[in-house]
């Protein structure tokens, strides 16, 4: 739904595993490797020709010329990552080409050492907080600011175009200096990010005159209220591209909205917040039916707005949107107005419900035309069902999430196992999928990692901590063992249900690709670590929480760290000396300890939050004061 | 009760683990007890006691949390679990003011002449004219017409209320979800007073 940026997603991140116990990760001025026929050195007068100009140039210039022109042409960080490492020439000249710079981890690499390296970036991705933060399980204000960032590229990048964020912190202030720094700024998105309001987004909107893209993705906003729509210039045709505030919670000029939708004609996504009403979103279809993606805001009426004759048309303005494929929002649905999509039903690609609070047969009068459909997120008010009735008509459905109404642990939940076979029975071509449940059985998910082989995404949340398989009783092992056996694409997991180490032992066997591996209350001891953190070669991002796993576990990844991006694990059976143990032996590892204070009045010393990651900085300096950083 | 689940296989090296006792559940009936939970500190803490014999390698916690083992009290929330973000799942809650859930939002109602406060619920009202009705009831008064030009015409009295800032506004101007999250407290003020209302 927010993924177009393929290049930016995190599950693009193929680096090659980098051996780095003792070594530096590869810096240009440290890469010592030579290909064969070319010296160390950059020899040449000055800056050469960047053609074929036949004056007698040095060899390296040549070489570098050439690499400098097919360089050029790589694109993925893959790629370019492995350009990188072949000599110390290319090493430069990938360095000079890479104009996408991508931080995974924000601490991993400081800003001066990153604009140092990278001198002509145009666009910059970062991220910052570890996922589980998102769950509350962080105390606020750990870091991940954008301000070093931004003060660093202001010099380096003058011409920077595009910045991407997820999970950072991000002031009014930054957002002014982004603003004022970057004359040729195209493209601001930030995801699941906060520190800012609706003031920082006055300036970008008032001084980025070539702004195209503003996203702003399930971020939190402080509680100021600033009229940033009608800060965009008023006069001229504006080359907006993207709006998307459906995160913002305060009402918003609807009458500058209009303004800026009649004059931005590349306007081709749109997606409003539930302030906007229904009647309010049918005044901007009409003035945009060239829109591709809309999200509809609250999608009723506010209270007491007369309704019957003198509603206007909406099935009308849908259906003048011609080239819409991808709908959204819902935020305060009356699905007596659903009926309105179905013009677009058969072309869309991509439907988000994940707000609709609908039933199974309100979902199937929609459903039933949605042949194209592709991503599809909704809630679980649907039932087993209203699943069923996607399956049947969604043959093409590579995505699916289904989210909880009632995010409790003890209830009878609306959607179970049926709903799960059925999506697996009618929709073969499914790669990702989120589920959240009440009950599972292992058949069912048997069932899909052999329906379903070319899942590359399997997040199975059963709700209920430790719950077997309601029908035999038995742990969720082997259901989780089917799929990293027959799904052999799968690149991330997420575990829950009862789970013994019986099942990590199939993850670390079978699950060769896995890169990313979410854990909760499961397993039963140290081993259950170890069998992934020896079986699994790609693993990147790891986090748990909840489970029973030690220092010896911990111990047996340390082979293994420094290829990946973080650990994570809370509530776990940690300990001071152990967490120690690692930091010692691994120095180009941060390992960020978190303890509960009361606890340790109480002589409980385990370590409550363990992060770790690979950095090239050590220690940071803006850590706040409940982190402890081991050495 | 002792479950004997044969895991077979030679690959797992169960004498590392030690697995003496069956699954953790400590009877057939109980589907949803959660042992194993030993290490969580923020958790309800229903421990199974069969559940700590299971792990040699656990010594560490099952020290720790010695004096943990309580009775288990009904399923307290666990933090972040599930694992749903606070936005989307406060997007529900607020729909849900139909239920009782105790919390309310009460806040303070005062008039011009009157010997002591009064409190309001202001969620159990949809719209402005509902609450404006409720306090004229409350207080036996009368409230003018509301137009957003002249405020309320033809009465002595107009509500105005705190909002979160400490400014004094007019009831009615902002859109009312708006004013239910940023009224701090009522004040039902005489028309006499209303002049030196600067808030528009």
């Amino acid at each position: 739904m927010r993924k177009d940026r393929t290049e930016m997603s995190e599950d693009d991140d193929r680096s090659p595993p980098l051996d780095l116990r003792g070594a530096d990760i590869a810096e240009s001025s440290s890469k010592t490797r030579n290909c064969s026929g070319v010296t160390g050195s950059v020899a040449g007068p000055g800056p050469g020709p960047s053609s074929m100009d036949f004056q007698a140039p040095y060899p390296d210039q040549v070489l570098e010329n050439v690499l400098e022109n097919v360089l050029q042409f790589l694109s993925t960080r893959r790629d370019r990552n492995a350009a990188s490492l072949v000599c110390k020439s290319w090493c430069r000249v990938e360095a000079l080409t890479r104009s996408e710079l991508f931080i995974g981890n924000c601490y991993s690499v400081s800003p001066r050492r990153a604009t140092a390296r990278f001198a002509r970036v145009q666009a910059v991705a970062i991220k910052g907080r570890p996922r589980f933060a998102d769950f509350n399980l962080m105390p606020p204000n750990w870091g991940a600011f954008f301000a070093p960032w931004v003060l660093a590229m202001a010099t380096a990048y003058p011409w920077l175009e595009k910045v991407y964020l997820k999970r950072m912190s991000v002031s009014n202030d930054d957002l002014t200096l982004l603003a004022d720094s970057f004359p040729s700024f195209k493209e601001l998105v930030l995801v699941c990010c906060d520190g800012f309001g609706t003031g920082g987004l006055a300036v970008v909107a008032s001084k980025c005159r070539l702004l195209r893209v503003l996203d702003l993705i399930e971020s939190e906003l402080s509680d100021e209220d600033v009229d940033w729509i009608a800060c965009f210039p008023e006069s001229g045709t504006s080359c907006l591209e993207s709006l998307i505030f459906d995160c913002v919670e305060r009402p918003i000029n609807f009458e500058a909205l209009e303004r800026l939708v009649i004059r931005s004609p590349s306007l081709k996504k749109l997606r409003l917040n539930r302030f906007v009403s229904i009647g309010q979103l049918y005044r901007l279809m009409v003035r945009a039916p060239q829109l591709t993606h809309i999200g509809t805001g609250a999608f009723s009426a506010p209270e007491g707005v007369a309704l019957g004759d003198l509603e206007p048309d909406y099935t009308a303005a849908f259906a003048a949107c011609k080239s819409l494929v991808c709908l959204s929002g819902f935020r305060e649905i009356l699905a007596d107005y659903l009926p309105a999509i179905h013009p677009v039903c058969a072309n869309l690609t991509s439907l988000n419900f994940s707000y609709a609070n609908i039933n199974a047969e309100q979902l199937k009068s929609v459903i039933l035309h949605c042949h194209k459909l592709q991503t599809f997120w909704v809630l679980d008010s649907i039932c087993d069902e209203g699943l069923q009735a996607v399956a049947a008509t969604c043959k093409d459905l590579r995505e699916l999430r289904v989210f909880p109404i009632d995010a409790q642990e003890d209830i009878e939940g609306p959607v179970s196992e049926v709903g799960l076979e059925a999506i697996s029975e009618g929709c073969r071509k499914l790669q990702s999928i989120l589920y959240f449940c009440q009950h599972m059985t292992n058949a069912a998910v048997k069932t899909m990692s052999n329906n379903c082989p070319d899942l590359e995404v399997f997040r199975l949340c059963i709700m209920g901590r430790h719950r077997p398989d309601h029908l035999t009783d038995e742990p969720m092992d082997e259901g989780f063992g089917a799929i990293v056996m027959n799904c052999k694409k799968l690149t991330r997991l997420a575990v829950s249900g009862l789970l013994t180490d019986r099942a990590f032992n199939y993850i670390g066997k079978y699950g060769k690709l896995v890169r990313t591996l979410s854990v909760a209350f499961a397993g039963d001891s140290d081993m259950g670590l170890k069998y992934v953190l020896e079986g699994c070669p790609r693993l990147q991002k790891l986090e748990i929480r909840d489970s029973p796993f030690g220092d010896a576990a911990l111990l047996s990844g340390l082979h293994h760290y420094y290829n990946m991006r973080f650990l994570w694990m809370s509530s776990c059976s940690l300990s001071p000396p152990g967490c120690q143990e690692i930091a010692r032996a691994l120095p180009r590892l941060v390992v960020e300890v978190i303890s509960n204070e009361t606890d340790k009045l109480n002589g409980d010393d385990t370590v409550d939050i363990l992060y770790m990651y690979r950095s090239l900085e050590g220690p940071r300096e803006d850590a706040p004061g409940f982190v402890t950083i081991l050495q | 009760m002792e479950r004997a689940v044969n895991y077979g296989g030679d690959d797992l090296n169960l004498e590392a683990t030690e697995l003496r006792l069956g699954l953790p559940g400590s009877d057939g009936l109980e589907k949803q007890s959660s042992p194993g939970v030993r290490t969580n500190k923020r958790a309800s803490p229903d421990v199974a006691e069969d559940s700590r014999s299971k792990s040699n390698n656990s010594i560490v916690s099952d020290a720790g949390n010695g004096g943990r083992d309580t009775a288990p009290p009904p399923k307290a929330q666990v933090v972040g679990w599930p694992p749903i973000r606070s936005f989307r799942r406060n997007s529900f809650q607020a729909k849900k003011s139909d239920e009782a859930d105790g919390a309310g939002m009460y806040v303070k109602v005062s008039m011009d002449g009157a010997p002591y406060l009064r409190k309001v619920d202001l969620k159990l009202y949809k719209s402005y004219p509902e609450l404006l009705k409720a306090l004229e009831h409350m207080f036996k008064f009368t409230i003018g017409e509301y137009s957003e030009r002249e405020g309320y015409d033809g009465s002595e009295y107009v509500p105005t209320y705190e909002d979160k800032e400490g400014d004094w506004m007019l009831v009615g101007d902002v859109p009312w979800d708006m004013f239910i999250s940023s009224c701090k407290k009522l004040r039902i003020m005489k028309g006499s007073e209303t002049s030196s209302l600067g808030c528009l």
